[in-house]
């Protein structure tokens, strides 16, 4: 198996793997909604309702597809298609897992590993904001409108914040690559003490998760889409799968997100023990991607939870969390890290 | 070396062409979107010269935070052709003056770079160490001074917005 054909597998399983979480995240967000409110939830189509996804996405394609007659078509299709690719696009620099050893050659659980990774994927996700302004912009709608620009002003807000948190983790580490600072945290409990990056940095990891709540445009921080104002927000005036791109493109940044903080904060294919079982490397490597895809399941169902129980803020209340309260907590942590790299680089 | 020169070719007609069309498409809105691809192509620059962290953070500061920030203002502005005001003759004139001369400027600037080629493959200019050492070692002053002037441009923003309040509170 050459190294070319290896990475071409791992980047057909990636987008079938993101693909399938954000289709069945679908399910489990209503299941969790139901669970939380004492309700069934789907269960029609098929065992437990498993085949709901399925049903669901073929309604969206059957659906009539709807084009106002004043918007401007071109930008009208690029919107959900933007926010779709960007969506699909940060996958490739996360380290899915450890090297794997076949017939003597390591092949990398990650499709590249660049020296920026982490900065990557922060471009990725501030492209990802035109898809929503595009879309909003040519629907031609005063609710697509102000739907699109809260999601902007919204995103932009948090991403200053969401950065600055990262930066503290950046200094700590002293790399920008994924696979790095995965790597930094190997180990764990057991022989030789190491503990994940969320031990050193609460606070970072804490502003981290919030900034991503609003990045995905996710409750408490739904403002984008809020019903009760704006009908639908920036996706009223689309219809049949251009709106089925936006909902799973939402999906797809939360499974992302959720892997990043995983990555980022929570030891990625870390695991306490790994070195101390006498596992092979193969053994390790294929529990320490099972063990990232548990982290990643429990920070889906983290983000229902949070969904299905805090109420949605009011605007207002959302810019002075974002810049009042998180920014400057997190210029504080950033202050407090360098203090503490310095003060132990003197001793 | 063949396929690095044809995409050097590619993104340099990317980036002049949709640079033409920032200035001659009618709509303001689709000016910002050309002016995007345009940032991209040079983002693709960027990482030809092996200078991925530029290539970053031209992305995130340019193309995902400032152009925004531009398309946010227009929406909310709704130009179109009939709401823009006429422009007299002289002002185009002049505007036509300054921007040649500030090319003649750029021109002078970029004559006699030639020589001083780098070869990307071999030097690591754009990494994050080298970027950091280069800033913070060489060039530390002008890097303090210039962060001094967006703290100032920063400040002198939040007055103008303060000083607005104020004035309506007042009358």
């Amino acid at each position: 198996m050459t190294l070319l054909l290896f990475k071409v597998l791992l980047i057909l399983a990636v987008f079938a793997i993101s693909l399938f979480m954000a289709a069945y995240s679908t399910y489990a967000e209503r299941k969790v909604a139901a669970f939380m409110q004492d309700r069934l939830g789907p269960d029609r189509a098929g065992p437990f309702g498993l085949l709901q996804p399925l049903a669901d996405g073929l309604k969206l394609f059957m659906k009539e597809e709807i084009t106002p007659e004043v918007s401007n078509k071109f930008l009208f299709v690029l919107g959900p298609s933007l926010f779709m690719i960007t969506a699909l696009m940060t996958g490739v620099v996360i380290p899915w897992g450890n090297l794997l050893n076949i017939d003597g050659i390591n092949y990398s659980l990650q499709i590249t590993d660049i020296n920026i990774g982490i900065l990557y994927v922060f471009g990725v996700v501030s492209i990802g904001v035109y898809g929503i302004m595009i879309g909003g912009w040519a629907s031609n709608n005063k609710f697509s409108l102000l739907g699109a620009i809260r999601a902007s002003a919204q995103m932009i807000s948090y991403e200053v914040a969401m950065g600055l948190s990262i930066i503290a983790l950046v200094m700590m580490t002293g790399t920008l690559s994924l696979k790095e600072i995965c790597e930094y945290q190997a180990g764990g409990v057991g022989g030789n003490w190491n503990f994940w990056n969320v031990v050193y940095q609460p606070l970072s990891f804490l502003i981290f998760m919030i900034c991503a709540f609003a990045e995905c445009n996710r409750a408490p921080f739904d403002l984008p889409e809020c019903e009760t104002e704006l009908v639908g927000g920036y996706h009223t005036e689309f219809s049949s799968m251009k709106l089925g791109l936006y909902l799973f493109a939402e999906y797809i940044n939360m499974f992302i997100s959720s892997a990043t903080m995983a990555t980022l904060f929570f030891g990625g294919y870390n695991f306490p023990f790994m070195h101390d079982l006498g596992l092979s490397q193969n053994a390790i490597t294929i529990i320490g991607t099972g063990v990232l895809f548990g982290k990643i399941i429990f920070f889906i169902f983290f983000f229902m939870w949070i969904r299905w129980t805090i109420p949605r803020f009011r605007y207002d209340q959302l810019m002075n969390l974002g810049w009042k309260g998180l920014l400057p907590l997190a210029i504080g942590n950033l202050l407090i890290t360098g203090l503490f790299i310095l003060l132990n680089n003197r001793g | 070396m063949e396929f690095t020169n044809n995409l050097f070719y590619f993104l340099s007609f990317v980036a002049v062409l949709s640079a033409l069309m920032v200035v001659f498409s009618k709509n303001p809105v689709h000016s910002v979107l050309y002016l995007i691809i345009t940032f991209f192509a040079i983002a693709g620059h960027y990482i030809l010269l092996n200078a991925q962290f530029l290539a970053a953070v031209h992305v995130i500061v340019y193309a995902g935070a400032i152009m925004v920030l531009f398309l946010y203002v227009i929406m909310l502005l709704n130009l179109n052709q009939e709401t823009e005001p006429h422009k007299s003759t002289l002002i185009k004139l002049a505007a036509a003056i300054s921007a040649g001369l500030l090319l003649v400027v750029f021109v002078g600037s970029i004559r006699g770079s030639e020589q001083m080629m780098v070869q990307p493959q071999q030097v690591e200019v754009g990494s994050v160490k080298d970027m950091g050492r280069v800033l913070f070692k060489e060039f530390l002053l002008p890097f303090e001074i210039s962060s001094v002037l967006l703290l100032v441009a920063m400040i002198g923003a939040v007055m103008l917005g303060k000083n607005e309040e104020e004035g309506k509170n007042a009358s």
